[in-house]
């Protein structure tokens, strides 16, 4: 599927799709898209989108899933028919989607306080509903909105990149076709600097390695700054509802 | 948020779409696999406001990432109005000569739809392209126009990707016109697509095809010009005439044939003897129509004939200059095309129906003096259309226009292939440039490395700057720089070189001392190049690019600028130089009891031809030096002795040496065979050992990508001719079973009589076998390793890194290995390696070629002066004559006779009631003789025994 006349970056220092090295493709983020569920949000960048949805703090479905003094955290990623995702199966025991699960489930582990909901499940389902490159980062992105948007305590945000090195010049935020071409780095990281996963499938030159994580930090930084905004607009928006429905209940209305 | 201190790149920022861009913002395609199934594409792309049009002044641009002031003065010399030229695909697919010889004050602007197209298309078309757009003398600005938001535009309905693309590119003329401020030159569009024109005339733009634009410069530049536009020979004597070949299928029936095993892909490789023959792996083309337009080199598919139609392939030598003596060149009158039935064991055959890849480049040729009209002898400078014979017999005459025929007669012009119609007997084609007069040094050598491909061009300035600024005052800095970093020091050991007379680029020395233990302990020590060429800079490519030094008889074309080649990385005597030093513990039998590898400083004692060194070895003296000699000596000898229990080939092809008189004449006084002495063994030993080594640990450290060579088994079927004949002729057998057994079996072909009969069977068995390649150790099964030829399971290539670019991959690789220095990331990707490794495994093959060309050619001139005679051996028997192998000049040649009888079965010829055979001694006279046609000297033989043919 690589087609080897995709020219990764041309003279003009212009990826196949006119992004420059540095710009992440259009960000959208949207709370709340799912009405059953406690939490959930739609999260696209570029032509990926991933929604996720987050039930709990709830009983466990099964006993043994139950810990003493902490929840438990549940992964599951779907891919719907017809996202275009061509490097994963969609069937449900899919290894690649397991994988894609328990790297979701590793970075959230630290950073949900779990310690304040023992004997419970937090159960995130992901849902890929197109796949144009960086399934893993977009779903982390979506599970940081949905726990938010379900009220569930965090450390902080936790967003997610991807990135690739072509030749010595990084790329942020790859598409598929630069995704199969490259070597590539998925980054989690927390604000303060702390990251919770660098995951690579590909051989990487150690001396290249820090400068790309150092990279992949700072994007996440720009991340955050946009999903802060979002959570806070909306935030403001439900707050300033809910002063008119409380006004209304004064007032009589 | 996380910030470090002042960040060293553009900051990173999130691109917003607006909803205006949404028709623009996805490109959709459909795609179908090598299965046939067809999967749909949707990709991503984004519009722009901050590409720069490259206009001087521009107000609008002037602050936007990569502007440069390009497009400065409109072009002049013309009828035209001062003006700049926007390009369309076709004119660089076919117009790039002419793109190539535009005056560099020609503002030209090139949309990236255009840049685009030609890299789907033809990446060696896309090269030159790059070579054009980064010549800074020019004037060549590259319109991002798919990127730009004016510009951007994608595919409406019912229309195709080539409508799209015009469409496209008009649009950039109209972004110019509107976005320069008024008065701005004129933007010309050139394409030579009528449809596009008429569209682009309806829009209001100026547009103009290559003939006419051509024709309206000034005559000073047109006369430069004019011969290069292709489309000179025009579309009528294209469609007058009858079809002479087949149309070829459709692609998509070629990939479902080869798909089902219908037919069958391959190169097509034209026959030496007969130009009407040619074979595709191994199946039978006979005749023009069956190899339907094909040229040698193309990637072709063939269709099997039903096995009736098979036949034998042709027992005559078929002169194609000969034949063709008559063809005109307006009037395709179809010359009688004997196709005879030949007799012998029919082999499969088949007919050409499809060219999957064209392998036209340029060719070196010679004007037909018999095509040009005889009022065109004198000096008329009106345009006719003439046959250009290129200099390789396996190239069909090409026909091309040209106005300056009489200036043309006497000199080696480049010609290029434009096209081949099926109704054409020839193909079509035009004039490049002159190389100067025939059988003149400067044109013949220009032509020879033209004819192979071998990049010649004096190093670029960005290449220069990348050696040490000390230039050749640059010296092992004292003990404790950086340099000396993990760096052993072997200064002291008695270290030389030993290599051919007159060697300039010495790149490794040895020596060997008796240790404490009994053991011996030899190294050998190859140049650093690695230390100066570093990976990824201009001289890295570059190197990588030309893959080979070449050497030539009279020449040298060097990988490396010769700063590095012949002084720094030299390892000449009594200077220091860094050296990587591969140095083993060996026991008295010559077996390897420790091996370790380091980079190191050295000092070479003396620098020896094979012959001095030999001298002083057989000498009486006993210093250190030449006990050193002697020792490694005497582990050559062992090292030798093992590697043919293992089954080594000692094969052989003749080497030969040119005696020229003076630098400066041209005239080779004497050709002899070269010499081998005891120590041209003892180097090669050592080398080999090096190699197998080295080749050992980089495999092991790097499974994936380890730099390393092999030699194939060839497949026993590629004996089977030569087994005939020996069994047939001389009641011998050869045994192919293995490389040992076959190393066994050539030992015992020898007749007693003629000691050179042995040599003769050892290059005809070398001419059997597969050529040795390089190749990334992850890309074929570890079996597949094995050097055949050596009987050695893993090699590489490391000891010659000043003139191989293969070596210089493998020292990085060691070096690395070794934990000198981190790997480059670039050798770590497989697939880079492999696309290096199969450009230099090319440049090697065509530098070998080359040389062998070369040597041609003066033997050619060496003969000019006086025929000789000379002892000849029959290799190959013709219906109408032999071909026959003349070991004193390592010439092959073709002896033609009228009356004969032939044959086939045993392989023999009589003539005049003598019989001949393969393996016959026979003595020739080897003179030159010269077409009247071409001018082409050509090495002509005859007989004088046992049949005197000048009587």
């Amino acid at each position: 599927m690589a087609s080897s006349r995709l020219e990764i970056l041309n003279d003009g220092g212009l990826r196949h799709d006119a992004r420059r090295p540095y710009e992440l493709r259009s960000l959208s983020l949207e709370l709340s898209t799912h009405p059953n569920a406690d939490g959930s949000s739609t999260v696209s960048q570029g032509l990926t989108t991933v929604s996720a949805s987050v039930f709990g703090p709830r009983e466990p479905k099964q006993r043994a899933g139950s810990v003493h003094d902490k929840a438990s955290v549940v992964v599951e990623v779907g891919v719907a028919p017809w996202a275009g995702a061509r490097e994963v199966r969609r069937t449900r025991g899919d290894k690649r989607l397991l994988e894609i699960a328990a790297a979701i489930r590793q970075t959230f582990e630290p950073v949900i306080m779990t310690h304040l909901y023992p004997r419970s499940e937090i159960a995130v389902h992901i849902q890929v509903i197109s796949a144009d490159g960086g399934i893993l980062p977009t779903a982390i992105n979506a599970t940081t909105l949905a726990l938010v948007d379900a009220g569930i305590s965090l450390i902080d945000y936790v967003t997610s990149l991807s990135l690739g090195l072509h030749l010595t010049q990084p790329l942020l935020d790859l598409s598929a076709p630069e995704e199969a071409d490259l070597p590539t780095l998925v980054v989690a990281a927390l604000p303060s600097g702390k990251v919770t996963l660098a995951q690579m499938e590909t051989r990487l030159h150690v001396d290249r390695f820090e400068e790309m994580l150092t990279l992949g930090v700072e994007g996440c930084g720009v991340l955050k700054t946009e999903m802060d905004r979002v959570v806070k607009d909306r935030t403001t928006r439900v707050v300033e509802r809910m002063d008119k429905v409380i006004q209304g209940r004064i007032t009589g209305d | 948020m996380m910030t470090t201190a002042g960040p060293s790149h553009p900051p990173i920022t999130i691109l917003k779409r607006t909803r205006a861009d949404l028709g623009l913002a996805q490109n959709k395609f459909l795609k179908k696999t090598a299965k046939g199934k067809v999967l749909s594409f949707l990709r991503e792309r984004y519009v722009r406001d901050d590409i720069p049009c490259g206009f001087e002044g521009c107000d609008q641009c002037r602050d936007l990432p990569g502007y440069k002031p390009v497009l400065q003065k409109g072009y002049r010399h013309t009828k035209i109005d001062p003006h700049y030229l926007v390009i369309d695909t076709n004119i660089v697919l076919h117009q790039m000569d002419l793109l190539e010889a535009f005056p560099p004050d020609l503002a030209l602007i090139i949309p990236s739809t255009t840049i685009r197209e030609t890299r789907h298309r033809s990446l060696p078309l896309y090269n030159r392209l790059q070579q054009l757009v980064q010549d800074d003398e020019r004037k060549v600005w590259i319109w991002w126009n798919e990127e730009r938001r004016e510009t951007a535009t994608h595919a409406e309905e019912n229309e195709g990707p080539n409508d799209r693309n015009d469409r496209a590119i008009r649009l950039t003329c109209h972004f110019y016109n509107q976005h320069l401020p008024i008065g701005h030159p004129l933007i010309v569009l050139l394409t030579d697509d009528r449809r596009n024109r008429e569209l682009a005339e309806a829009e209001g733009l100026v547009c103009c095809n290559t003939k006419t634009y051509v024709d309206g410069l000034v005559p000073e530049v047109r006369q430069d010009l004019v011969d290069l536009v292709v489309g000179g020979v025009d579309a009528e004597v294209v469609t007058r005439g009858r079809r002479v070949y087949e149309e070829y299928l459709s692609q998509d029936v070629l990939n479902a044939g080869i798909k089902t095993g219908r037919f069958v892909q391959g190169y097509f490789n034209a026959s030496q003897y007969n130009y009407l023959e040619g074979t595709v792996s191994g199946i039978l083309l006979a005749g023009r129509q069956a190899m339907n337009r094909s040229v040698q080199g193309d990637l072709v598919v063939v269709e099997l004939l039903p096995k009736a139609e098979w036949r034998a392939p042709g027992q005559d030598v078929v002169d194609a200059d000969v034949d063709q003596r008559n063809d005109d060149v307006e009037n395709e009158v179809e010359a009688k095309e004997k196709i005879q039935e030949n007799v012998g064991r029919p082999v499969p055959t088949g007919k050409v129906v499809g060219v999957v890849k064209r392998n036209w480049r340029a060719y070196v040729c010679h004007l037909d003096r018999s095509s040009l009209l005889p009022e065109a002898q004198l000096a008329s400078l009106s345009q006719q259309t003439v046959f250009a014979t290129p200099l390789s017999v396996t190239l069909p005459r090409i026909r091309l226009r040209t106005r300056q025929a009489p200036t043309l007669v006497d000199q080696k012009i480049l010609v290029t292939i434009d096209s081949w119609s099926p109704f054409s007997r020839y193909p079509d084609g035009h004039f490049v440039r002159a190389l100067g007069k025939v059988e003149s040094k400067e044109a013949e050598q220009e032509s020879l490395l033209l004819e192979y491909e071998v990049p010649y061009r004096p190093f670029g300035k960005a290449i220069l700057n990348c050696l040490p600024v000390e230039g050749d005052s640059w010296k092992v800095p004292p003990k404790g720089d950086l340099v000396w970093r993990d760096r052993e020091d072997l200064r002291d050991l008695i270290v030389c070189s030993i290599d051919p007379p007159g060697c300039q680029d010495i790149d490794d020395a040895l020596h060997a001392r008796e240790l404490p233990n009994g053991n011996i302990e030899a190294g050998v020590h190859i140049a650093d190049v690695s230390h100066f060429v570093l990976p990824n800079n201009p001289m890295d490519s570059e190197a990588a690019s030309r893959g080979t030094t070449v050497y030539l008889v009279d020449k040298r074309i060097d990988m490396l600028p010769a700063l590095l080649g012949t002084n720094l990385c030299s390892l000449r005597p009594f200077v220091e130089r860094l050296a990587f030093s591969v140095i083993w513990e060996m026991n008295d039998d010559a077996e390897i009891v420790n091996v370790r590898f380091v980079k190191s400083v050295i000092a070479s004692k003396e620098a020896f031809t094979y012959e001095a060194a030999q001298n002083r070895k057989d000498g009486p003296l006993k210093d250190p030096l030449t006990q050193s000699i002697r020792l490694l000596n005497t582990l050559a000898i062992k090292l030798k002795a093992a590697r043919m229990r293992a089954g080594a080939l000692s094969l052989s092809s003749p080497e030969l040496k040119i005696h020229l008189a003076s630098s400066e004449s041209a005239e080779p006084i004497d050709v002899e065979q070269k010499q081998l002495r005891e120590t041209n063994s003892l180097v090669e030993e050592f080398m080999l050992l090096a190699n197998i080594s080295v080749a050992a640990k980089i495999q092991e450290t790097f499974p994936a990508t380890a730099v390393l060579r092999r030699h194939g088994e060839p497949p026993k079927t590629n004996f089977e001719a030569l087994q005939d004949i020996l069994h047939k002729r001389r009641g011998m057998t050869l045994d192919v079973s293995s490389s040992k057994a076959l190393a066994e079996s050539l030992d015992a072909c020898v007749d007693p009589q003629r000691p050179e009969f042995n040599t003769l069977v050892r290059i005809m068995a070398t001419r059997c076998m597969l050529a040795a390649e390089y190749f990334g150790s992850g890309s074929v099964s570890k079996e597949a390793y094995r050097h055949y030829g050596l009987a050695t399971p893993i090699y590489t290539h490391f000891t010659s890194p000043i003139r191989r670019y293969a070596d210089v991959l493998v020292h990085r690789q060691l070096a690395a290995a070794i934990n000198y220095t981190p790997l480059h990331p670039s050798l770590q990707s497989k697939s880079h390696i492999e696309k290096t490794l199969n450009v230099v495994n090319k440049r090697h093959r065509l530098a070998q070629m080359a040389g062998r060309a070369s040597v041609e050619f003066y033997v050619g001139l060496a003969l000019k002066g006086a025929a000789r005679r000379e002892d000849a051996f029959v290799i190959r028997t013709f219906r109408n004559g032999l071909a026959v192998f003349v070991s004193a000049l390592g010439l092959e040649g073709l002896i033609m006779f009228k009356d004969i009888e032939y044959d086939a079965e045993n392989y023999i010829i009589t003539v005049g009631g003598v019989t001949i055979g393969v393996f016959d001694r026979v003595r020739v006279e080897v003179g030159v003789e010269k077409d009247k046609n071409t001018q082409r000297g050509k090495v002509k033989m005859v007989m004088i025994e046992p049949v005197n043919q000048t009587l």
